[in-house]
């Protein structure tokens, strides 16, 4: 980004947050349209589009049999990936991920595991030997901005959308049967991510205020209204009561998004 | 998190280490450790044992990530095999990769950094023991070496975690309250600027938990400046003394 572009605009949106407006004439605290599609990919155990204004994300949830970690034999596996797919954005490279899809796929990763989204004990299927593996990847297809909101209720959308194998235990060995069981999700958490723009917030920032903001602050609540899991990013800063303010909006916010989406 | 959080704290209130809720572990801070580094520190922290160095202004390679009107600061945390109870691989984890992260985007709003165009300051964070909090410990020795190379800063960058262990919500978590407690808040804080450069959270916690959590933490955060500045007068002292004589 041309640092000088990046000044002028800083200003020029900057102005219209003081004054309560935005460049795309929402007020500072709403959110851009949120559109969510479920069972999306036929192949996938689950999947999700999710489209936040013109960001667009597809989730995809694939289950497999594997080893527990041998600190939890009776609990299952869940894994999530990001992958800042070069076709969403000229900012992104082809390559192994880079620290901003690993953030963004750990981020992602806290709000589901820390809310308890899926009942990891029922995804053991022998203590310490045989459990389902959950893998939630998330693909980013087109980047215009708030990436962390759009990716988290695209890995929520779709787990919900998640059926698992069919299994019996015969003579000891495990029989896999034929059809599905859904996957047992038993929260959902939404985040919202805030932009520090001049000493002021706003949520959900789209690509040009996020490139020229200070810094943002990612908050995930659950259904019980707790904070779950929360990441500072970008190089500005936050005042102390500013963190609250924060998280007081947020909640408020996630009721509100909740209500919208039927959650 | 796991749930398992029995037992961290007795019926009188006391941690697992002997500890009150608000009180933090026994800190040791050194500064200028390393001698080829322009500068450096060294933070013991409980078990926690940070080397961190830092290396510029300079030129940086490769010299197309320059910056026409600020400077590149760059950080890499980096934990050594032998520093946890399972050999760590060597080869960066994607926690290493986020906490580089983290940790170079809490350093930065300190940094005067459009005073050095075109050039790149190294951090470099080592974590030879980890026991709990270690992202904090390695902000406090990182804010420290780049005080000690001379960067100009508008304050020191200081850190603390606070956490909830067993419904009690305590300041600077060790290992053991890290990974079976409820929550864990690491806080990076200017003090003379009153403002976060740092904020996680994981675990669950109300809202007035967290915001009990994050002022705790702050606290903790001011106590630990005052030993920073300690630390940093104390190097100098010794310079003195050794010009006297």
């Amino acid at each position: 980004m041309s640092s000088i572009i990046t000044k002028v605009k800083k200003k020029q949106i900057a102005q219209l947050i003081e004054k309560g407006e935005r460049l795309d004439g929402r007020e500072a605290f709403d959110y851009r349209e949120i559109k969510i599609e479920q069972g999306v990919i036929e192949k996938a155990e689950g999947s999700a589009r999710v489209l936040l204004g013109k960001t667009e994300v597809l989730a995809g949830i694939k289950i497999e049999f594997g080893e527990p970690f041998p600190d939890t034999p009776n609990e299952g596996v869940l894994t999530v990936n990001a992958e800042l797919v070069p076709l969403a954005s000229s900012t992104f490279e082809p390559g192994p991920p880079d620290e901003n899809s690993i953030e963004l796929a750990r981020v992602v990763d806290r709000g589901i595991r820390e809310s308890k989204v899926i009942d990891v004990e029922k995804l053991c299927i022998e203590p310490g030997k045989k459990v389902f593996v959950v893998f939630v990847d998330v693909h980013v297809l087109n980047h215009d901005g708030n990436l962390i909101d759009a990716s988290a209720l695209a890995a929520v959308a779709s787990l919900s959308n998640a059926k698992m194998p069919n299994y019996d235990i015969e003579e000891g060995e495990v029989k896999i049967q034929p059809g599905y069981v859904p996957l047992p999700v038993k929260k959902h958490p939404i985040t919202v991510t805030f932009a520090k723009i001049n000493d002021k917030l706003i949520v959900d920032p789209w690509l040009e205020e996020e490139q020229v903001m200070d810094a943002r602050i990612s908050m995930a609540v659950d259904d019980d209204g707790n904070i779950c899991a929360i990441q500072k990013g970008g190089s500005g800063y936050f005042a102390a009561d500013q963190v609250f303010e924060a998280a007081k909006i947020a909640k408020e916010k996630v009721k509100e998004l909740r209500k919208k989406l039927g959650w | 998190m796991s749930q398992k959080s029995e037992k961290l704290i007795d019926k009188k209130g006391i941690r697992l280490d002997g500890r009150k809720p608000d009180e933090l572990r026994p800190i040791k801070l050194e500064v200028g450790v390393l001698p080829n580094a322009d500068g450096s520190a060294y933070i013991e922290q409980g078990k926690n044992k940070i080397l961190a160095a830092a290396f510029g202004p300079r030129e940086l390679h490769p010299k197309h990530l320059a910056l026409s009107d600020r400077m590149v600061l760059r950080c890499r945390y980096h934990m050594a095999p032998f520093s946890v109870q399972e050999r760590k691989s060597p080869a960066p984890s994607r926690r290493e990769v986020e906490l580089s992260k983290v940790i170079r985007e809490a350093l930065e709003p300190s940094i005067f950094i459009e005073y050095y165009p075109r050039t790149g300051i190294d951090v470099f964070v080592e974590v030879l023991q980890a026991d709990g909090s270690t992202r904090c410990a390695s902000i406090v020795a990182a804010a420290l070496a780049l005080a000690d190379a001379g960067i100009p800063m508008r304050d020191l960058v200081v850190a603390c975690s606070a956490g909830k262990v067993d419904d009690v919500i305590v300041l600077d978590l060790m290992d053991a309250e890290d990974k079976l407690g409820l929550a864990d808040v690491p806080v990076a804080f200017m003090p003379n600027l009153n403002s976060v450069t740092l904020l996680q959270m994981d675990g669950i916690l109300t809202y007035e938990e967290f915001e009990k959590a994050v002022n705790l933490a702050i606290e903790g955060c001011k106590k630990i400046y005052t030993m920073q500045r300690e630390a940093l007068s104390a190097k100098y002292k010794i310079n003195v003394k050794e010009v006297e004589e």
